[in-house]
Order: C-alpha cells, then sequence, then structure tokens
C-alpha cells in the first residue's frame, strides 16, 4: 500500500484540518526522512485509520491509531495527509 | 565475548543458529528486556528483579541503564532493562543505545515486552529483533487488558509464525506469567527450545537488492562480526549511518559494496517514487498485520475506552488547566507540609548524633577531629539528609504521576505554554522535580531528545527553588517580615524564580540555543492503577541519587569548608578556647564567631566586602554565602556560626538567629540575601551533575556564571531602587 508520491487522491488534506471526532485514513507523511521513519515506527503507515480524539484551539492534537493516542504538535499535524473517511458526528 | 561466533565461521547467534553449544542450565544468563514505550516493561523489570537492581548509564551516553538480577531453577538471570523504543533506527539516542548493546553486548536472551493490546504496532520492533537474529523470548504483556478489549490471541499460533519463539502472556502489574516468562528465557538461553531463524518477505524487488547485497557482505562476514550480513544489508537499503560506516572501516573493497548498496537504494528508489527506508518499514507492518490478521480474534469493538473518558475531561482545554494546577497544589502541599514531620525527627536525631560524638572527647576540647566530625561531616551531611522526606515525597508523588500516566497528559497540558517560552512540553517534568533537589531533575532531561531543548532546560533548572532553598527562605522570612507577610514572600520567592526561568529560557532560545523547536510526538499511556511497588521502587532511583550527593559531594565540600572557617585559629589572645558547637553559654560563642572572622573564610567574607556593598550584604552573609556555593543549605549553618549562634542545629527556626537577622539586616536586604541565593550559585552537586549530563565544561561554567552574574545584576537593581524608594538600606 505504497502511495507515489505524484499521485495525489483528490481528497487528501492535512490532518490538521480535521476536526475533533472525525475519522480519516493515513494516505503518507510530507516530512523529513528521519521524522516520517519516527511517525512510522510509532504507527503512521499508509492506510493506517486514525481519528482525531481532541484539538484545542492552536494547541496540540490528539489522534487516536490503533489502541494508542499520540499527541502530535500542529505542525507536525499539518505535515500528515490524510483521506476523510465518511462521516462520523464530529463530537462537538 | 566471542563465544558467540561459532565454529561454523559465521557471525550468528548461537541460540538461534547453534541450540545445545550453550553451557548447561548452571550459571548466568545474561537477559535484555525489550519493548515499546509503555508497554510496560519496567514494571515487568520490577517483577523479575524486585529490589535487586541498580541504575548507571551507558557509557559514553546518557541514557539511564538498569541492571538487576533474579534466580530461577538455579540459574541466574542477569537482566538489563533496555530504553523503551519503537524502532532500531539510528534516528534517537535510546534506539541506538538498544541497538549497540543487542549487538555488541550479545545478551544471551532478550525479552521482547509487547503490549498485547496494541500489537501490531509492537509486533514491528519485534520483527525488527528478528532481522537481527536475536533469540528471543516474546512476553504479551497487559493481556488482562487485551482480553478486556475483546482481543483472543492465538499464542501458539504467533509463535509458530515467528519461528518457535517462545510466547508467553503477562500481566506485569499483577506479577502473573512472570514465572512462565523466566522458565522460556531459561529453556532459550540454555539452547533447551531451539529457534527457528525465519525470513521476512519484503517483496520481489527489495529482497532481490537485498539478496545481491548479502551476498557482497557474506564474503567478508567475519570482518561484520557480530553484524548479520543480510541485517547489514537492510542496513545499507535503509541508508543507516552508523553501518555504513561499519562497512566503511571495516570492509575490504567497502567502496564497492557502498556503490552496490547505493546503485540498489536509487534502483528502489525509482519503483517504488519512495525512500527505501519507508518501504521496507512498510513492509515490516505488512507482516504485522498479517500475523495479527491470522492470530488475533477481535470480539468486540470497544471504541471509548475508559482512557477516552478520562482524557475528554482531562485534557480539554478548559478544564485540563485547572486540574493540573489543583494537582500540582496536592503535591506540593503534600511535599511540604507532610515532610515537615520526618524532617525535624531527622533533624533532631543529627543534633543528638553530632552531641554524643561531641561526648567522646571531654569538654572545652580543642580536638580538630571532633571539630572536623561535628561540625564539618554530621554538620554538613545532616543538614542535607534533612530534606530527605521532603524529596522523597515529592519523587513518590512524580513516580505517581509518572505511572498512572498523568505526567504525559501534564507535559500536553502545558506544552502549548511552554512552546511559548521556548521550551519542550516535557521541559515541565524535569521543572517539577526541580522544586525537590535540581540533581535528579538535571538527569530528568534524558526524556527530552533534542539537544537544544535539553540544554535549555538543564540551564534554567538551577531556578526552580529546590528543597535547600526552603529553609533559607523560612529563616529569612520568619526573621524579618510580619506574620501577615510572610505566606506572600515566600510564594513571591517561588514564583520570581519561575519568571526569571522563563524570561532566561526566552532569552536562549533566541540566542544561544537558538533553532527549530522539536515536533512534538508523544504517546499517552493509557491510564493505570499505581501501584505501590512500582512508585516505591521509582521514588528510591530518584531518592538515592539525592542521598548519593549528600555522601559524595557534600561530604568532601562540607570538610572543605569547615577546614576554611576553622584555620587559621586565632592566636590565644585574641580569643579563649574554642568552644563545644552545642554549648548554650553565650561567651565560647563569641569566641567562635571571633576564630571564624579570623579564619579564611571570614577573611574571603570581608575581601568581597566592596564587592557585595552594593547589594547591602556585610561580611557575615558573604561567608555564608561560601557555603552555599557548596550547597545552598550550608548557609543558614554557616550564618547560625558568623552570628555568634551555634543553635542552629536545632533547626532554622532557632529564635535566637531570628533575633541576630533581625538586629542586623532589614527586610530589603533579607529579599535580596534570598533573591542572590535563588539566583545565583548554582550548588556544587548542580555542577557536577551537570557537567557530566551536559558533556560539556563550557556549558557547566556558562551556566555558573551566568545565573550569578545574573544573580548579581537583579540583586543590585533590586537593593538600589529599594534603598532609594526608603524601604531600608543596610543596618
Amino acid at each position: 500500500m505504497i502511495m507515489p508520491s505524484h499521485g495525489k487522491p483528490v481528497s487528501t488534506v492535512p490532518l490538521a484540518s480535521l476536526l475533533g471526532g472525525t475519522r480519516a485514513q493515513l494516505v503518507r507523511v510530507d516530512a523529513a526522512t528521519g521524522v516520517r521513519a519516527r511517525l512510522v515506527a510509532m504507527g503512521f503507515r499508509p492506510g493506517v485509520e486514525v481519528r482525531v480524539v481532541s484539538r484545542s484551539g492552536r494547541g496540540p492534537f490528539v489522534v487516536a491509531m490503533d489502541t494508542s493516542r499520540i499527541v502530535l504538535g500542529r505542525g507536525m499535524a499539518r505535515h500528515i495527509l490524510v483521506t476523510p473517511l465518511a462521516e462520523d458526528r464530529p463530537q462537538k | 565475548m566471542d563465544e558467540a561466533v561459532e565454529s561454523s565461521g559465521k557471525a550468528v547467534f548461537p541460540a538461534a543458529a547453534a541450540p545445545g553449544a550453550r553451557p548447561p542450565a548452571a550459571g548466568h544468563l545474561r537477559v535484555a528486556l525489550a519493548g515499546n514505550p509503555n508497554s510496560g516493561k519496567t514494571s515487568l523489570f520490577n517483577h523479575l528483579t524486585g529490589s535487586h537492581q541498580h541504575v548507571g548509564n551507558y557509557p559514553g551516553v546518557t541514557v539511564e541503564k538498569k541492571e538487576g538480577t533474579c534466580t530461577r531453577a538455579g540459574v541466574v538471570l542477569d537482566v538489563t532493562d533496555l530504553p523503551g523504543t519503537y524502532s532500531l533506527t539510528a534516528y534517537s539516542t535510546d534506539e541506538r543505545v538498544a541497538r549497540e548493546f543487542l549487538l555488541h553486548e550479545r545478551p544471551d536472551v532478550v525479552v521482547c515486552v509487547l503490549d498485547a493490546s496494541n500489537l501490531e504496532r509492537n509486533l514491528y520492533l519485534t520483527i525488527q529483533f528478528l532481522e537481527l537474529g536475536l533469540p528471543l523470548v516474546l512476553a504479551l504483556n497487559m493481556s488482562d487488558v487485551a482480553a478486556a478489549r475483546g482481543y483472543v490471541i492465538d499464542t501458539a499460533g504467533l509463535s509458530r509464525l515467528l519461528g518457535d519463539v517462545p510466547v508467553v502472556a503477562t500481566v506485569a502489574s499483577r506479577g502473573a506469567g512472570v514465572e512462565a516468562l523466566a522458565d522460556a528465557v531459561i529453556a532459550v538461553g540454555t539452547g533447551a527450545h531451539p529457534i527457528r531463524p525465519i525470513p521476512i518477505v519484503y517483496g520481489d524487488e527489495v529482497d532481490e537488492e537485498l539478496a545481491k547485497l548479502t551476498a557482497l557482505l557474506e564474503r567478508q562476514a567475519d570482518r561484520l562480526a557480530p553484524l548479520p550480513a543480510r541485517w547489514v544489508a537492510l542496513k545499507l537499503l535503509e541508508g543507516d549511518p552508523p553501518v555504513r560506516q561499519h562497512v566503511a572501516s571495516r570492509c575490504s573493497g567497502a567502496e564497492a559494496v557502498l556503490a552496490a548498496a547505493e546503485a540498489s537504494s536509487r534502483h528502489l528508489r525509482s519503483v517504488f517514487h519512495d525512500e527505501p527506508e519507508i518501504v521496507i518499514a512498510d513492509r515490516r507492518y505488512g507482516f504485522a498485520s498479517g500475523a495479527c490478521r491470522e492470530m488475533v480474534r477481535s470480539t468486540a469493538e470497544t471504541r471509548h475506552t475508559l482512557s477516552d473518558k478520562i482524557d475528554a475531561v482531562v485534557t480539554q482545554p478548559w478544564l485540563g488547566l485547572p486540574i493540573f494546577l489543583g494537582l500540582m497544589y496536592v503535591v506540593f502541599f503534600a511535599t511540604f507540609r507532610l515532610g515537615e514531620y520526618p524532617m525535624h525527627g531527622i533533624q533532631h536525631l543529627s543534633h543528638w548524633l553530632a552531641q554524643v560524638v561531641s561526648g567522646l572527647w571531654p569538654a572545652g576540647s580543642e580536638s580538630a577531629l571532633r571539630s572536623l566530625l561535628v561540625d564539618g561531616a554530621i554538620g554538613g551531611v545532616g543538614g542535607v539528609v534533612a530534606f530527605l522526606p521532603n524529596i522523597l515525597i515529592l519523587f513518590l508523588a512524580i513516580s505517581v504521576l509518572e505511572d498512572t500516566g498523568y505526567m504525559a497528559r501534564a507535559a500536553f497540558i502545558v506544552d502549548r505554554w511552554m512552546h511559548k517560552i521556548g521550551l519542550h512540553g516535557k521541559s515541565f517534568i524535569p521543572m517539577l522535580i526541580g522544586f525537590g533537589c535540581t540533581v535528579p531533575a538535571i538527569m530528568a532531561t534524558r526524556i527530552l531528545e533534542n539537544r537544544r531543548d535539553r540544554l535549555t532546560t538543564m540551564f534554567v533548572l538551577p531556578l526552580m527553588s529546590c528543597g535547600a532553598r526552603l529553609p533559607i527562605y523560612t529563616l529569612f522570612v520568619g526573621a524579618l517580615f510580619p506574620s501577615a507577610w510572610r505566606a506572600p514572600v515566600m510564594w513571591a520567592m517561588y514564583l520570581v524564580g519561575i519568571l526569571v526561568a522563563i524570561v532566561l529560557a526566552k532569552v536562549l532560545r533566541a540566542t544561544v540555543f537558538r533553532g527549530e523547536a522539536e515536533p512534538f510526538i508523544m504517546e499517552l499511556p493509557p491510564y493505570r492503577a499505581p501501584t505501590l511497588r512500582g512508585a516505591l521502587i521509582h521514588m528510591w532511583h530518584r531518592g538515592w541519587l539525592y542521598l548519593r550527593k549528600a555522601g559524595t559531594v557534600i561530604l568532601g565540600v562540607s570538610i572543605l569548608l569547615w577546614a576554611l572557617t576553622s584555620y587559621p585559629r586565632p592566636p590565644a589572645d585574641v580569643a579563649g578556647p574554642s568552644a563545644d558547637a552545642s554549648g548554650p553559654s553565650a561567651a565560647p560563642v563569641q569566641a567562635q564567631a571571633a576564630a571564624l572572622e579570623y579564619s579564611v573564610a571570614g577573611r574571603i567574607g570581608k575581601a568581597l566586602e566592596p564587592v557585595t556593598r552594593p547589594l547591602g550584604f556585610d561580611w557575615r552573609a558573604n561567608t555564608a554565602m561560601l557555603g552555599a556555593v557548596a550547597a545552598k543549605e550550608v548557609f543558614v549553618a554557616q550564618l547560625g556560626i558568623v552570628h555568634s549562634l551555634a543553635a542552629t542545629a536545632a533547626g532554622p527556626g532557632a529564635p535566637g538567629l531570628e533575633v541576630a537577622l533581625r538586629r542586623s539586616y532589614t527586610p530589603l536586604q533579607g529579599i535580596v540575601i534570598m533573591l542572590f541565593c535563588l539566583l545565583g550559585l548554582p550548588c556544587g552537586a548542580t555542577v557536577a551533575v551537570m557537567r557530566s549530563e551536559s558533556g560539556s565544561w563550557r556549558w557547566t561554567l556558562l551556566q555558573w556564571g551566568g545565573l550569578t552574574a545574573l544573580a548579581y545584576a537583579l540583586a543590585f537593581i533590586v537593593y538600589q531602587v529599594g534603598s532609594l524608594a526608603g524601604w531600608g538600606g543596610m543596618r
């Protein structure tokens, strides 16, 4: 499940743009190889389903993935590209 | 260490390739615990080794190395708890340390601890262990949580899939499965349970390149030892810098090998439009999720776990901060109020000990040894140990907050504010510890991955009012301020330290440690009920650092200070016979003060008067401040002596000293002295630990000099402005 970097699906958006409660499928991470490798090792691999647990104003994000909860800085969340999945009702 | 290079000539791990070649059951097995952060690895370690553990450092790096032993069926297991990692890349210190240890120390058995409720990601790391051909045992930890979430794991099937690696279900928080785990470790370590090496398949393209490179490397496998050739090939494709270096320095024709690796990487990049490293990582996940699909049955979908419900409240923007502040208040209340009672007990005990030791000499004896023991050793070390209860309570509270999983949330809650001042959310944890003692706080900065973040945090840590500042504040505030003012002034001192730390961190981040802030990525562990055993063990580890400081640095410095304050002795006509330190009568005490004035310390204090007069310090304060250079807690004891009062051993609240202070200093002077003690002169132990943790004398001296200069400047401003405003100049 490798997404070629040139073939961006139309509906790809940064994780940072999602509302709390939204589920999405990870497409790819746009970052330096080191940061990407680290994110992959933590579970951020293409195809995985993530859910935005909470986001506070301009503060960091909490994301649910598998059974783990991971906090991401806002900058990081801008570099993670996802396809939103069929709308769950946003929690807010 | 070369026992693993077997006669086959190939550098492989013996338990995996040559079962039965190991010595029989009697003896030692070296066991490493590895796994993801939050997999319950430490808790398992605590259960395996109990109190038989000690903490050290890996050589060259400041990553904590925990070792312990346990005995099972006549075999002694020497267990090392490796740092928790998600991967075995060369990107972070923790991962490099874990990898180096596994490669070069070659433990007899590696226990891979997995969070059974998050198996896929945990298997990702396990696969990297399999790539290394390590003699593995899998601990499926938190299997109760997994079961509660509706996961049914086929452990026998998983074991088969991974090459007959033993798989043991454990619940480390309760100690369940620990004995079965130890048995499996012994079975693998002694070769009784052979493990079949399994190849990980990365897909045709990668496997093809991998095979080419492996063939190239296998010709000189002996030079690569102890690294398996296929693993080296894999790492070359991933572009791993340490492995490239290893090959470049060890292999003949290294250029050809590296060029071949480069060509293979290029090829893969053109096929996949992505870095080979990411492609390989993806394939590992493929294997892991395949294993999970086959071996894990999920009977229920539980999306809203209890952890999420708690988080919905605790990390909520408007409630999160008040809850955080409330918890911090409870922590500090417990630390300072509950700690008071045992603290007084210890003070009485050291006073009693001083009297007993004194009593070994006839009254009025001038024995230098007696003075050394009583005034130097017992007085100095006793002063430090007196704060042990406060510090242990603080550390216990911190351990509980960490073990429940709240600390990660706290770092998340304060991250926004910490970022504004140029620090990292995680910097907050060492800062909290800093209110107990700067030494373990500086060590706790190890959780920060970025060196700039870490150094900035270390720099400002001495500004957190540590336990040793407390008696100074107590003494001056009690002596110089009316009771209604005491609590506010006390809090103001803590606040000033925090505010100066904020400003300083911002300045450092904009100048010396300029650079991008580390992207904030942190896993929030699920909430867990803390165990008393775990919390006590963690408390003790940190408390021990503090005690060791009392036993080594402070003891040495106390003796040095004692010498400085005792010699040269005044001629007989200047002072009478030096008196018993605990003697109540005034005359011998005055003689003692005269002797102190005559000593090296007294002379230095006098010589410094021109420098410190603009701050409102007299020579007595200077002399006492010399003590603070060694350890802040010495300041009060020294001040007692210079003010002709020996009764300080009874505690900082001794009324006599307060009267003397009221006679000598105005409240303004008191504030300036407290301010200087707060901001300047990081203590000897801080200097020592800063040197070892920063790895540089330059930063250490810059910190010492910088903070002291800052203290001088601020004290100068406060005193001069205060005097001009008529708030009370020098008396």
